[in-house]
């Protein structure tokens, strides 16, 4: 559906986009995920055509973007602050684009009806821009550039304006739709939670470069860089050393012991420094020392961090100056380590949660 | 106990010395609507009594006539070609980054500060040289060179405040450059650029020195005006004639200011 072959965009001399590959697939919904400045808004406006590529090529269908100007482009978008046109009404903002497809006046009618019908504001067709609340500009917005059609919608931080209430209906409203009509969606976005509850793959940007794509949970579990695995929830990561314990690679880390590495320290050579992760999920803790050959570290509970029934519990041990943080998980009626904080814990991992992360 | 006095405490001395400032500013202007309606020939107190006959008898005054329609003629001429002129001059100067821009909007802004009376003798020498005949039609030319820096002073703020992301919707919409100028541009900004129309009117109406040194035969009405003020007994009805110019020409700026406003602070709201 649509190719980044090696896109590039200086503005003088900050680079803002840094040689970024990417496959989007048709009906994919894809997620741009990083902090300001990361480059993600540039790429977008790069493939609406609102921004030239200083090097590398766009194609679309296969069709090389870089001489279409954006009204020929078969690419509509939802900017960031909607730009709803102030002196249309909201059917005329919806209408907008059929213009210059010479639809028929009565058939323009009955698709923007189907427009407001879809976007759930029957009867607001003769508002203005200035009588809307922040949402019903957002589905404005979005009907104004369903209407047409296209092959791909662009979004722009579209929730970003929202609350946080009205952030989470809209999330999902955006997910239903996107399913129900099968159009490919680029979403550029700063929320992490936002990108994994959307997409079915996510591209999370740093520094103009993409580090990273992958689904949700691939991201989620096989971060690559200590800056992802930060991005897309809570990590421990660990500075570790690697060492050859028989046939087998085990990472040495201080203040914990070995842990072992499963498949993941492919190509590391004995004794070179790397960085381990470790999800909170695939920590364990208990009250006494656990039997049975599992690796155990003694530590004291620190803090309680209570989120419903899950709960983070950071677990400071001798000679690590940072808590290590675990996840657990209580039954209904159950708040099993309330009151706790100061008393001697153990803490187990699974050894197959360990992986270690690029360097960066 | 002191009371406390902020620091928004009202300041007489400087609300008096605001009033004086208008009374000098505007006295000398409320002299001539004050005159217009006296009954005697002179300038001169005390007052004779209440009369509107000097109006009336502008409506006698033929010549007179023919160069108030002059001036319509060569004002409508003017703020129209100036506007049409200036908003593509604006918003280029708004949007786009240019080696040396600043250095050129000074030089457009030029001739708001060249004396009215260089700037005439300036033209009527050029246009000299050149063999062109002396009518209205360099008269016009002569006030479009003194309403475009003033038309683009207008409108130069409305484009720079104007959200570039509403055009870019309309070419997201599939519209090309000129029409999002039609649908888009050009409606969002139209207060700016009525605000523009009747601040060129406006100028080009009143002025003087343009139309001293430019016009051939047919004279502007300050022309006319300055023509009559050897005959001592037309002078009440120039003051007439004045105080009507006076009204009109106020109205016609405090609109255009008002005007001018309207959208800026929409539009901040938008963004």
């Amino acid at each position: 559906m649509i190719s980044l072959r090696s896109v590039c965009k200086s503005f003088g001399r900050m680079q803002a986009v840094n040689d970024v590959l990417l496959e989007i697939a048709a009906g994919e919904f894809f997620s741009l995920l990083g902090a300001s400045g990361s480059g993600k808004t540039t790429l977008l406006r790069m493939i609406a055509g609102f921004e030239a590529v200083t090097s590398g090529q766009i194609l679309i269908d296969g069709q090389p973007m870089q001489d279409t100007p954006p009204h020929l482009r078969p690419i509509n978008m939802v900017f960031q602050n909607y730009a709803i046109f102030p002196h249309l009404t909201v059917r005329d903002n919806i209408a907008y684009g059929l213009r210059r497809l010479g639809t028929p006046k009565a058939e323009q009618a009955r698709m923007v009806d189907a427009m407001l019908e879809l976007i759930a504001l029957p009867g607001y067709g003769d508002r203005r821009a200035h009588q809307l609340s922040g949402g019903q500009m957002q589905r404005v917005a979005l009907a104004r550039a369903l209407i047409l059609k296209p092959k791909l919608l662009l979004l722009d931080e579209p929730l970003g304006a929202l609350d946080k209430h009205l952030r989470e209906q809209m999330q999902m409203e955006l997910r239903s739709l996107q399913r129900q009509l099968g159009i490919t969606f680029v979403l550029v976005t700063h929320d992490q939670e936002e990108a994994l509850t959307l997409s079915d793959r996510v591209a999370v940007m740093a520094n103009g470069q993409v580090t990273q794509v992958d689904t949700p949970s691939g991201l989620y579990d096989r971060s690559r860089t200590r800056q992802v695995a930060a991005f897309v929830g809570t990590m421990n990561v660990f500075d570790a050393t690697v060492r050859t314990d028989g046939s087998a690679r085990i990472a040495d880390v201080a203040g914990l012991g070995v842990m072992a590495l499963n498949g993941c320290s492919q190509g590391r050579a004995n004794g070179e420094r790397v960085l381990v992760a470790l999800r909170p999920e695939g920590l364990g803790l208990s009250r006494t020392k656990p039997a049975g050959p599992a690796h155990a570290v003694a530590g004291q509970l620190q803090a309680r961090q209570y989120l419903g029934r899950r709960q983070l519990l950071h677990v400071k041990v001798a000679g690590r100056a940072a808590p290590v943080t675990v996840a657990t998980a209580a039954a209904r009626g159950e708040d099993p380590w309330s009151g706790d904080e100061g008393s001697p814990v153990w803490l187990t991992w699974a050894p197959d949660a360990v992986s270690i992360l690029d360097p960066t | 106990m002191a009371r406390y006095t902020g620091f928004h405490r009202p300041n007489r001395p400087l609300a008096l010395y605001a009033g004086a400032f208008a009374v000098f500013l505007y006295l000398p202007i409320l002299f001539i609507p004050l005159f217009s309606f006296n009954a005697g020939v002179y300038v001169k107190f005390p007052l004779e009594g209440f009369t509107l006959a000097w109006y009336a008898d502008l409506f006698q005054r033929e010549p007179l006539q023919r160069a108030f329609w002059n001036s319509v003629q060569v004002a409508a001429v003017v703020s129209i070609s100036s506007t049409v002129l200036a908003v593509p001059a604006a918003m280029a100067i708004a949007r786009y980054r240019m080696p040396g821009k600043r250095a050129a909007v000074s030089f457009i802004m030029l001739p708001l500060v060249l004396p009215g009376l260089i700037l005439g003798v300036a033209l009527l020498t050029l246009l000299n040289g050149l063999g062109v005949r002396l009518s209205l039609v360099t008269v016009a030319l002569g006030h479009m060179v003194i309403c475009l820096p003033y038309a683009i002073s207008v409108l130069l703020p409305r484009f720079i405040g104007f959200s570039r992301s509403l055009e870019e919707a309309s070419a997201d919409l599939c519209e090309s450059t000129w029409w999002t100028f039609l649908r888009v541009t050009l409606p969002c900004n139209m207060p700016g650029v009525l605000a523009c129309l009747l601040m060129t009117f406006t100028i080009s109406f009143d002025e003087f020195f343009m139309a001293f040194f430019l016009s051939g035969t047919e004279p502007t009405l300050p022309m006319d005006i300055w023509s009559q003020l050897r005959f001592p007994q037309d002078f009440p009805s120039l003051l007439a004639l004045s105080t009507l110019i006076l009204v009109t020409s106020f109205l016609m700026v405090f609109a255009s200011l008002k005007l001018g406003r309207i959208g800026l602070v929409q539009a901040k709201e938008v963004r």
